[in-house]
């Protein structure tokens, strides 16, 4: 008779409660953005409120270099969020395996992004996808354009090309020709074998060929950009072996540089900075006519709280995530941050428009090293970079890195075996 | 018989400074020597011996990197016992000449560096030393030495040698000081007597005051041994985690904070950071023993 009791109050509660919920829901994001609070305040949530009411959001960021750290105490302790902001690749796929991040793979919108928009948020075989893609970064060169009106250049199209107009800026010498150092060492190996590479290993299938073990770092098409890369060092300002990337950013928008190797996250703050007119051009392709490759890299999604208590209104926020609106929302408000999904957004900022008009024309891939092969130790990313810088000083032949590269690899990667 | 009491008053007096101690220095070192011990598979912390020791030794990778580390961590020694030392010894004979003028403000502006955190010291440096905006290029162009400069912090052959000598120019002043010190309190009866005796001058110094200051040298050392190395702060500061230009300028603190906190898209080990931690451990310490029961052992002292 009491259980029986029981039951039904429960019952009862759970009738009342739910309308009372539906009417309030509110929905926490965990996220490591800070620099983005008022993109969101002001703009995405306001947005997403209007079109859903009863679903409130928080978006409550932590600093970035202690968001991993938090996130996995918070989701420990049963105090995380809803919604879970992802970084690319192991960090999120590890979360999921532990059962933190739910499987959103069945979520209506995400027919709108590619395999390679989503292989960042998967599991290796690709059967689950546990966060939405937000945004990505593209990788190509900035230019100055009134230095390239200067000295008479066209923008490059052929790698032959390239060359060409930076042999013109050297002769004419009134800019330094390829703003870059090799001081910090990501810079040569994101901004530049990551850059120019995809069109020499042919995107995704070379990538994918990698790790599947079929082609090896010692291959030509692995081997090859870094012998340009070599080349590139004559272009550099002097000294560039101790110049930093701040150096380099200061370089570029002090107008002392013609051609900036870059990312498009760059644009926000170039924008700021320069006071001369900038354009930007795809990573050059090795003869005329041939297919060209972008590196449009993964960097940023939300998912889901597996645990957590508004499952339901946290999926309509995730199906939002993927719609045209975000998109646009996103896209405009963060210029360099470009949305991975395949609607067609329009941005009003030129040199936005510039970058993300590449993937009209060429095929997309993500930076080589992020997926799967860096899990290890020797960790091939962070070899790459010193493989990168290098190459371009000289040091090593591009062989010599190829096969060092290669080793490292096969030491702990069984395909590479 | 009586048994002696227990003199309850010793140990008050020893608790607070026990108690803190173990809790901030012993627990925390043999903590870290028990971790070097486990490692995690699948999560879960198991207990496997000396296997860490054995990948961090007999694994090509692991060893390149560690005897990298360690030969870069003794050429820092070398540089700051050969430059840094004898200059703290000149600068402190210099000082304590009873003539100079101004021996108070050479004395604070060579010490002053000291004080100064090493991410200023890192960054004042680099900008010091900058191919694009540092006044180093500058100066050397205004004497006609300009072929001398190089990007000498981005350089595999001079990158470690720099930081030395920027680390040297940091540090110059403790031996300074402590040199300063123990030629002070040479009582001037002795230095009298010597010059009674027709040693002035130079040979005061060489025959007098150099021996008398001798164990303040070998404590130096030893306290320049143990700060190099344990050193991390100037490298990270100056080159990053990843000690470029190509692991040149990487020491045991540097590798041991790759190892053991991740960097980009490593992955923090914190039970290999341990081995690593205890074999820096290691090496410090039978550095000091040979310090302690070979050299200190033997100096002579003198009683005034």
């Amino acid at each position: 008779m009491s259980s029986r009791s029981l039951t039904i109050a429960l019952l009862a509660t759970t009738l009342l409660a739910g309308p009372a919920l539906a009417e309030d829901v509110t929905l926490t994001i965990e996220s490591w953005r800070n620099d983005d609070l008022v993109l969101w305040q002001d703009k995405i949530i306001p947005a997403f409120e209007a079109s859903h009411p009863g679903i409130k959001i928080v978006f409550s960021p932590s600093a970035p270099a202690e968001y991993n750290a938090i996130l996995n105490s918070k989701l420990d302790a049963g105090s995380a969020g809803d919604l879970i902001t992802c970084r690319p690749f192991d960090a999120s796929l590890a979360l999921y395996d532990t059962g933190h991040l739910a499987d959103i793979s069945d979520l209506e919108n995400m027919a709108n992004f590619s395999d390679v928009a989503k292989s960042a948020w998967q599991t290796d075989d690709g059967s689950a996808t546990f966060c939405v893609p937000m945004a990505s970064v593209i990788h190509g060169f900035i230019y100055n354009k009134e230095a390239f009106e200067e000295v008479g250049v066209e923008v490059p199209e052929t790698e032959a090309e390239f060359f060409a107009v930076l042999d013109k800026f050297k002769e004419d010498g009134s800019y330094i020709p390829l703003a870059m150092g090799t001081n910090d060492q990501w810079e040569a190996a994101t901004m530049g074998y990551n850059n120019i590479g995809p069109n020499y290993w042919k995107g995704e299938k070379g990538r994918l060929a990698l790790i599947k073990g079929e082609q090896k770092l010692t291959d030509e098409q692995w081997v090859a950009p870094y012998a340009t890369l070599a080349r590139w060092a004559d272009y550099m300002g002097d000294g560039f072996e101790a110049q930093t990337y701040p150096d380099s950013q200061n370089i570029f928008t002090l107008g002392r540089a013609a051609i900036y190797p870059a990312g498009s996250w760059e644009i926000t703050g170039f924008n700021a900075q320069a006071d001369f007119e900038m354009g930007a051009f795809k990573p050059p392709v090795l003869n005329e006519g041939d297919e060209c490759f972008i590196s449009d890299h993964t960097d940023i999604a939300i998912g889901m709280n597996a645990n957590g208590p508004n499952t339901e209104a946290a999926k309509i926020f995730l199906n939002w995530v993927g719609s045209e609106e975000f998109a646009a929302i996103y896209a405009n408000a963060l210029p360099g941050f470009f949305s991975l999904s395949s609607h067609d957004v329009a941005m009003d900022d030129p040199l936005a428009q510039e970058f993300v008009s590449w993937r009209g024309e060429c095929n997309p891939t993500i930076r080589s090293t992020y997926q799967i092969l860096s899990r290890g130790t020797p960790n091939l990313e962070n070899e790459t970079w010193g493989a990168s810088a290098a190459a371009i000083k000289g040091t090593k032949t591009p062989e010599e890195l190829g096969k060092e590269l290669q080793e490292g690899l096969a030491s702990w990667y069984e395909p590479q075996q | 018989m009586q048994t002696p009491r227990i003199k309850w008053h010793i140990v008050v007096f020893l608790a607070p400074a026990v108690l803190v101690y173990t809790a901030v220095m012993i627990f925390p070192l043999f903590n870290t020597l028990r971790l070097a011990l486990y490692t995690e598979i699948d999560q879960v912390r198991s207990f496997v011996g000396l296997e860490n020791f054995q990948t961090l030794f007999g694994d090509p990778r692991w060893s390149e990197s560690f005897w990298n580390a360690l030969g870069n961590n003794f050429w820092f020694f070398i540089i700051h016992m050969l430059v840094q030392n004898p200059i703290g010894i000149m600068l402190a004979a210099i000082l304590s000449h009873p003539r100079l003028r101004f021996a108070g403000f050479y004395r604070t502006a060579i010490f002053v560096p000291t004080i100064l955190s090493f991410v200023i010291v890192g960054f004042t440096w680099k900008l010091i030393l900058s191919p694009i905006w540092g006044i180093a290029p500058d100066l050397l162009s205004s004497i006609g030495l300009k072929s001398l400069y190089a990007p000498w912090l981005g350089k595999e052959q001079y990158a470690l040698t720099t930081l030395a000598l920027i680390s040297v120019w940091q540090f110059v002043g403790i031996p300074m000081m402590l040199i300063y010190a123990a030629l002070l309190s040479i009582p001037e009866e002795i230095l009298e007597a010597g010059e009674v005796d027709g040693i002035t001058g130079l040979s005061a110094f060489w025959k007098i005051k150099l021996p008398l200051i001798l164990p303040s040298i070998g404590i130096i050392s030893i306290l320049t041994f143990v700060g190099n190395f344990n050193a991390f702060d100037l490298i990270y500061a100056a080159q990053g985690a990843l000690a470029g230009p190509d692991f040149s300028t990487d020491i045991l603190g540097t590798f041991l904070y790759r190892t053991f906190f991740g960097f980009q898209l490593q992955l923090g080990d914190p039970h290999m950071g341990s081995a690593i931690a205890s074999a820096m451990f290691a090496i410090i310490l039978i550095g000091v023993c040979i310090y302690l029961f070979g050299i200190q052992t033997r100096l002579k002292r003198y009683q005034f």
